[in-house]
């Protein structure tokens, strides 16, 4: 498909293909592990926090209640208000393990507040609507990849035997810890049982049209007529190369267009002296991509310098 | 006037496919700011308007992109069609499904329909239960000593091998004079649901660790009816466990069964691939899962309310029977309004 040519520049092994059901194909990237260890931490940092905040408002409360009443008059009124408060603790912390990743990931964003920190979100993998019973399925298992693991190995050097148990706690943690290593789209175990995967949420900004930047206008017209490229000395580039020009003349650094402009010139075969580098470049780009475009609308497409002519 | 300009900067544009783009970012553009409204949770702050534009600007959008794809070479263009493509793909193929209306169709048929699809590993997990019961029992008959390794400390107080009928029938009546304790539900409610989502986890390891988890924890309800049986209490100890332990046995055997019906996916995946049909396994055991959680809060405050107010075993057998019928009747006989809805 002629789809497959590069729209982008780098191309990596988290590059995946999903299908919308208009039948356009939209590019997705992987996150990467790191991203999503970062993600974890800072999920579990926020879980940690609200944990010890709750218990640190409901020990006031609980203070305030038995400090405020008499307790030889109001002994089972307060022994039932405690009651409440301590099944409202356990209910929070309930609450905090399992249903925190449920809440934000069934969100609009599909992504924990420490997720969206890192730009990741989940997705489903077939590419079709991401529903309530895969963000269930994906975050029950995280009880046994996570939390059961972490609980025994704190339990076990608590007591000082960490002899085979703490080991085979490690061990148990490790495997689920190291499964997005081991298969290619970097499943953890709750996404294979889920079907979903975990992608890098992409935001960018529209940037301006290069050829109908402000500043062009007189100048540029002015540089096209002074910088004329004959079809011979415009051959010799592909779309590959168009990229990294139009990525250079967006970043304007005088250092980077220095270094283009004596390629390019070394390339076709042109001494001129500097001073007037962005402005060779903008005509330069203008004139190759109104080439490459005209090829495209007959069917033709220049990969790269390497490509021929087709 | 303000439209002036940019009908300028279109035709001033050098290129064929900038004015393409030119003429058609106004579209991107509020797409695009619908969109980011969405994704910051501010849905109903759109206006109509908006909403109704959101699946017709997305399909705008995409157009362009294919459009953009075959014409342009401008690569951040297309970087940037491709960004807000997905975006607005989250959005209009997203789960929009508010939680009540999830809760719903959960409810009215989609729960008792994904227990119904995996009715056959629910009768491996029953028969397992019981074969569990049973080895306890036997087990503590051989040798009462290992009534100890079978029975965790918290409930081997006073009732160990050797207690008087006296010991054994405190501990199932009289304790109506106490208050309900709401505490002790909670904690018993979070503690068995825990349970339970372990034994739904450790089926992805094919299942078997699931089975264990069941014969582990009936073996120890099979060693304490045997010690009640040896008191001639056996019919009181099963009414002051059927109240809350109909309901609370039957979570666990769907907990158990789900995570079975995993394994039992990974294992013999059939025509599928193994991560499709692993998949779909999991969404359906998920969603028996989310009922689950459900029935352990319900079997949690029967546990510490209606064990503690009703005193005798004829009510007690009432009260859990009637809960096993009203189970048995919603998942087997109750048809809802969207069956093989497990997976939708």
């Amino acid at each position: 498909m002629s789809a497959a040519l590069p729209t982008r520049l780098r191309r990596s092994d988290r590059d995946r293909t999903m299908v919308t059901p208009e039948g356009i194909a939209l590019p997705l990237t992987l996150a990467s592990r790191g991203s999503r260890f970062g993600a974890l931490a800072l999920d579990l940092m926020f879980i940690g926090l609200l944990m010890i905040l709750t218990t640190i408002a409901l020990i006031s409360i609980a203070g305030g209640t038995a400090a405020l009443s008499d307790p030889s008059q109001h002994g089972p009124q307060i022994m039932h208000a405690l009651e409440f408060l301590a099944v409202i603790w356990i209910a929070m912390m309930f609450l905090f393990r399992n249903a925190y990743f449920l809440f934000f990931e069934l969100g609009p964003r599909g992504a924990t507040p420490g997720k969206r920190i890192t730009g990741v979100r989940i997705a489903a993998r077939d590419g079709g609507r991401l529903t309530a019973e895969m963000v269930i399925a994906r975050n029950l298992l995280r009880d046994i990849e996570l939390f059961l693991p972490l609980v025994f190995i704190m339990s076990a050097s608590d007591g000082g035997d960490s002899g085979a148990a703490g080991m085979a706690a490690l061990a148990w943690f490790l495997i689920f810890a190291f499964f997005p290593f081991f298969n290619k789209d970097r499943l953890r175990a709750g996404d294979i049982i889920a079907g979903t995967w975990v992608v890098e949420a992409p935001k960018r900004k529209l940037e301006a049209a290069m050829s109908a930047q402000a500043r062009v206008g007189a100048a540029a017209s002015e540089a096209a007529v002074k910088y004329r490229f004959g079809d011979a000395e415009l051959s010799v580039y592909g779309e590959y190369e168009l990229q990294t020009l139009e990525r250079v003349l967006r970043e304007n650094r005088p250092d980077a267009l220095r270094q283009v402009y004596e390629a390019i010139c070394k390339k076709i075969g042109w001494t001129l002296g500097g001073g007037d580098e962005y402005a060779f470049l903008d005509a330069f780009y203008t004139q190759l991509r109104a080439r490459l475009e005209a090829g495209m609308r007959m069917g033709k497409r220049k990969a790269d310098k390497f490509a021929g002519n087709g | 006037m303000a439209t002036l300009p940019e009908v300028s900067a279109i035709e001033q544009a050098a290129l064929r496919s900038d004015r393409f783009r030119l003429a058609r970012e106004g579209d991107w553009k509020r797409l695009e700011a619908i969109v980011s409204r969405i994704e910051k949770g501010q849905l109903r702050r759109l206006s109509d308007e908006d909403v109704l534009a959101l699946p017709v600007l997305y399909r705008t959008v995409a157009s362009s992109l294919s459009i953009a794809r075959e014409t342009s070479l401008d690569s951040a263009t297309l970087a940037y069609l491709e960004s807000l493509t997905q975006r607005a793909w989250f959005q209009v193929y997203g789960p929009r499904q508010s939680l009540w209306t999830w809760l719903g169709r959960f409810l009215g048929g989609g729960w008792s329909a994904a227990v119904r699809a995996m009715s056959l590993d629910v009768a491996v997990a029953l028969a397992v239960m019981v074969a569990g019961v049973a080895v306890g029992w036997l087990l503590v008959a051989s040798d009462p000593e290992w009534y100890f390794s079978l029975v965790p400390g918290q409930f081997a107080d006073a009732r160990v091998p050797g207690a008087s009928r006296e010991v054994l029938q405190g501990t199932l009546f009289g304790n109506d004079g106490k208050d309900p304790m709401s505490a002790f539900a909670a904690y018993l409610f979070s503690n068995n649901a825990q349970v339970s989502i372990l034994a739904f986890a450790l089926g992805f390891a094919f299942g078997i660790p699931s089975l264990m988890l069941l014969v582990q924890n009936t073996a120890t309800m099979g060693a304490m009816l045997w010690l009640y049986n040896g008191q001639g209490l056996l019919i009181d100890f099963a009414g002051w466990l059927a109240v809350h332990g109909t309901t609370e046995l039957f979570a666990i055997l769907l907990a158990g069964a789900a995570g079975l019906h995993i394994g039992r996916a990974m294992a013999f995946p059939g025509d599928k691939s193994l991560l499709q049909a692993t998949a779909e396994a999991g969404r359906r055991a998920s969603l028996v899962m989310a009922g689950v959680v459900l029935m352990l809060v319900v079997a949690a405050i029967l546990e510490a309310f209606a064990r503690q107010l009703i005193d005798n075993t004829a009510g007690r057998f009432t009260v859990g029977g009637f809960m096993l019928v009203f189970w048995l009747a919603y998942f087997f006989a109750f048809r809802g309004r969207n069956d093989g809805a497990a997976s939708p």
